[in-house]
Formats: C-alpha cells, structure tokens, sequence
C-alpha cells in the first residue's frame, strides 16, 4: 500500500467543502436531485457518500448523510434527495435550495460499499426506494466505462410514480443488452402490471437467476428489513456471504 | 428535534465521523466482536445515530463495539468493544 | 478556519418567549415526542419484566410487573428537557416514586448517595440520590394515561425530570446504590455528569 500517493475515493483528510446548487431535478413527487459545483472536489468511487452540514443564522448546525448518484466520470457532484415530510435537512434539500445556494458538504465517504467496472464478475444490484441511488452511481459508471460483464438491477418501489431515474433506467437498459432492469411494485401496480408486486424475496432472486451467477458481486441498499431479507436470501441461495455488500437506511433516532 | 430523514443504519455511515480523526477509510477494515468474537466487515455493523452521539453495535450480539459523541471540546471515542480490528490493502489503494 | 456559510432559509426552532420561565436556556419548545436511542428497542413483555433495588452487587428487593402495580402509584405532570434542545410541556405519567420503592423494600433511607440505573441493552446513567428522594424520581409505566410504548421505554423508564432527558433512562430494569458517583453511558463520552438543564450542564466541563 502506498501512503503518500492520492487515490480517487480516499481522501487523505475529511474536510468540510461549499457545494454550490448549479441545477434541481424533480425525480418523483417527493425526491429531488440537486447537481452540485463542489470545490476540489478529489473524485470518487461509485456506491459513495458524503456527509452534508448546515448552519442557520444562528449557528445552530444539522448534519446527515447522502448517497452520490452520480459516476466518478461526472464533472459534477449530483445528490438524489428523498423528502421525509417531518425531517429537517431532507425538507430544506428538496424544498428549500435553489441555484446558487451554498452548503457545505465533506466527502467522499466509504470503501467499503462501492463498486468499479475493474471489479470482475456479474453485478447484482438490489434497491429498495431512494437505496437505488448509490446504485444509480454504479450503473451509470458501468454505461460510461462500457460494460464487460452481465449486471441485473432489481428494484423494489411502491408504486410506479415512485420509481426514481425511472425514463434513464429504460434508457440504459435499451442501450444495453447486458443489463437487466427488474421492477417490483409492492403497493400499486398499474393496470396491466405484468411484473413483480412483492418484496424482494428468495424466490424472486431465484426466479430471475441469481443463483446461477459465476461470483457475481452482490450490493444491496435500502431500508433495513428489505436489505436484512434479500442478503439473507441470497446466502440461502449459495452465494458467497464475502461477495454480498449491504448498506442500511432508515429513519434516524433524534 | 425531529430528525427522521432517512439514514444510513450501519457502520457504512460512521465512516464519516471516524474519516475525520484517522484519516482513513474504516468500513474495509474487518473486526472481532469482544461480546460473541465473531467476525465481520465494519460497514456491516449497525449503526445507533442520534444528535447525542453514535453507537456501533455487533449485529449477532448487539454488544457494543463503538461510542462516539462530539462535544465542544472534541469527539469523545471508546472502541473497546472491538477486541481487534484488522486492515487490509484495498484493491484501489495499491 | 473559516466561519461555515450560512445556508439561506435554513432555521432552528426557538422557544416561543411566552413560556421562557419554563424552558432552559439553549432549549426549544415541541409538540412531538422524539425518540433517542442507543440501540434496538428491546421488546419485553411484562411476563418477564422485573425491577431491583441493589447495594453494589447484592439485591435488596426485586418486584415483578404484578407486584410493581400494586405498588402505590403517583402521577405527575411535568416538564422534560432533552440534551439534543428540545424541551416538552406538562407532560402527564404515572408510576412509583423512588420514596415508594424504597419504603417497600423496608429501607428508611438509602444506603448510598448515589446511584446507577441498568438497563436492558447496556445502558447506564448515574443519579444522585438527593434527585430521586423527595418525589423527584420514579420509575414510569405510563405515558398520557397509555402504558408506555417501547419506542419511549416501555414497560417502564426512570423519570428524573429536572435532569436532561438522557437520565430517564429508557427500559429500566435495575437501580444499583453505590458509594460514589461514577460516569454512565453518555457521561463517561463526555457529556455532563449532572446534567443541569437551568445551567446548561450539557457536556464535560460545562
């Protein structure tokens, strides 16, 4: 290992930067993403976070994490914002910024939940609502980097109209015959649905052959029960528990 | 204070928080619980966060592996829960 | 360092001034109830429920849930203030005075001047016996005339009111005398041993 050397993704310091608002994006009813202007900004991996802070005129400071959506290729940092109607920063994020607006933000955070295209083996991503966003960050930086390997993406929303990036998934699912885009709608299906309308389950997985992967590389984001059943799930059917990356969200205690 | 915006629940999140005071990455690195001794990735340890601190605690165990809290006069850290924490080279870092 | 730039239109919420006799300094007022927690919430059922009285490691009386309810019960309505600022208005409870405890364990007085509640996940927070005597401490099991859920500690949680809310330990299963005072769960990461809300005794050295 070499110390001294810069790495993209693995910041020698964790320091605070301003990220200016350069433009919002209305995803679904209640997410937005915010494209940020982050000064030096030293790069990133796929599946990353950072952690955002803000300050009210009277000092009084809030802080809380944020999966990046955007690839390590990108020239700006984007953020894919859920709004949780009785929060206090993700109301301010989605409802509150316009462009122009500074914050500060620190980052990149995490080695441990990301992904790069060097990584051999099939991808099988696994989201559960806005825990499709560090995803997103992987199957946009699969599309830039061209894919080599078979990846599959299921994801469980509740409805169709909550399906986040929903238009950019069909696109690179089109453009791409090696990707696989699965839907699961667990509350409303609209009329026709032909697809999944339960939690990501065992036989879901089995169904769309996960287990007939060769080492595929596992990375699973959500609330908590979801990413708990479908890692369960997946050991259960014979996938390597050290190939199986999860990470957790959920409402925090205040 | 209401603080129910959605975050992360597992030791993913405490990377931010333990990036500032070593400098380096923690979720790679594996470690031993001192309650049950197993053994697993930090970043799959599950995260206790509140505004008063934040506690990492074994997910077959539930002992406590890690409390942080910041105060005015710093972050306050115990890590005796851990009876080893073991690091490994990461691909990206050679 | 540079000062962090202020984020336009983002506030805190400050006490409204009508009620600035009853909430601390640095503190605001709330309807909600949050929710502070150092790990799951365990799910006890009263079956299995239990209280203790200890004297270093020695148990002077121990009630189960039945024989907690027979206990005489108080009620009272109070204001409580939680570290993370937020402060809660007449808040109405009902439970047993740590006087009542200790009356039906046969103890005229306690045996030390401190103490040290245990709780179910590991928890601990140390208390003076001089802010539990009195009527200033009891073990609650009900909120707003409603068992206590889980989430707020239920089946039962200290109450010690005029203490930041940290001292109200969720889940109580145990009070243990000790000789001296010694630092629980969040006082020994450096947060204020006493935990005054009226002089703002938040953190280590305040």
């Amino acid at each position: 290992m070499t110390e001294a050397q810069p790495v993209a993704g693995v910041p020698r310091r964790l320091l605070w930067s301003r990220a200016e608002v350069v433009s919002l994006r209305d995803d679904t009813p209640r997410v937005r993403s915010l494209t940020l202007a982050v000064a030096d900004w030293p790069g990133h991996l796929a599946g990353q976070h950072v952690d955002v802070r803000l300050t009210a005129e009277d000092g009084y400071q809030a802080q809380r994490s944020y999966s990046i959506a955007s690839p390590p290729e990108a020239p700006l940092l984007e953020l894919t914002v859920e709004t949780i109607s009785d929060g206090e920063v993700s109301p301010y994020l989605t409802g509150e910024l316009r462009p122009g607006d500074i914050f500060e933000l620190r980052g990149p955070i995490g080695g441990y939940f990301v992904w790069s295209e060097r990584q051999p083996g099939p991808l099988v991503l696994i989201g559960g609502g806005s825990g499709v966003v560090p995803l997103m960050a992987m199957l946009r930086h699969r599309a830039i980097a061209g894919p080599t390997q078979p990846a599959l993406l299921v994801y469980s929303s509740r409805n169709w109209d909550e399906i986040i990036y929903r238009d950019e998934l069909e696109r690179l699912a089109a453009a791409d015959p090696s990707l696989r885009i699965v839907h699961t709608l667990t509350r409303a299906q609209p009329q026709g649905w032909q697809g999944f309308r339960r939690r990501v389950d065992k036989a879901m997985l089995e169904e769309l052959g996960v287990p007939a992967l060769a080492s595929p590389n596992l990375f699973i984001c959500g609330p908590t029960p979801m990413v708990e059943t479908a890692a369960q799930a997946s050991v259960e059917l014979g996938i390597d528990a050290a190939r199986i990356k999860t990470e957790r969200f959920g409402p925090s205690g205040g | 204070m209401s603080e129910s915006d959605l975050q992360p629940l597992d030791g993913n999140a405490a990377a931010g928080l333990l990036g500032e005071m070593f400098w380096r990455d923690m979720t790679t690195a594996t470690g031993i619980c001192a309650g049950c001794g197993s053994e697993g990735p930090f970043a799959e340890a599950r995260l206790f966060a509140s505004a008063m601190g934040s506690v990492l605690r074994c997910p077959h165990c539930d002992n406590v592996l890690l409390r942080a809290a910041r105060t005015p006069r710093g972050v306050w850290l115990d890590m005796q829960g851990f009876r080893s924490l073991t690091f490994t080279p990461t691909p990206d870092a050679n | 360092m540079t000062e962090p730039p202020i984020s336009r239109g983002f506030r805190s919420r400050k006490p409204q001034t009508e009620q600035r006799d009853r909430v601390p300094p640095g503190q605001y007022l709330t309807t909600d109830f949050p929710v502070l927690s150092a790990g799951p919430t365990p799910s006890i059922s009263v079956d299995n429920w239990s209280f203790a009285l200890q004297l270093g490691g020695s148990l002077l009386a121990k009630w189960n849930w039945t024989e907690f309810q027979a206990l005489p019960q108080t009620d009272l309505k109070t204001d409580i203030h939680c570290v993370t600022k937020w402060s809660k208005l007449d808040t109405q409870w009902r439970g047993v005075s740590f006087d009542t405890l200790l009356e039906a364990a046969g103890l005229s007085e306690a045996p030390t001047e401190y103490t040290m509640l245990h709780c179910d996940g590991g928890y601990t927070t140390n208390v003076p016996v001089a802010d539990l005597k009195d009527g200033m401490g009891m073990v609650a099991t009900q909120y707003d005339g409603l068992p206590l859920a889980p989430s707020h500690g239920g089946p039962a949680r200290m109450l010690v009111p005029h203490l930041y809310f940290w001292k109200s330990a969720k889940w109580v299963r145990r009070l243990r005398f000790i000789e001296k005072d010694e630092a629980g769960f969040w006082e020994s990461l450096g947060y204020h041993i006493y935990g005054d809300p009226w002089r703002e005794q938040r953190y280590t050295g305040d």
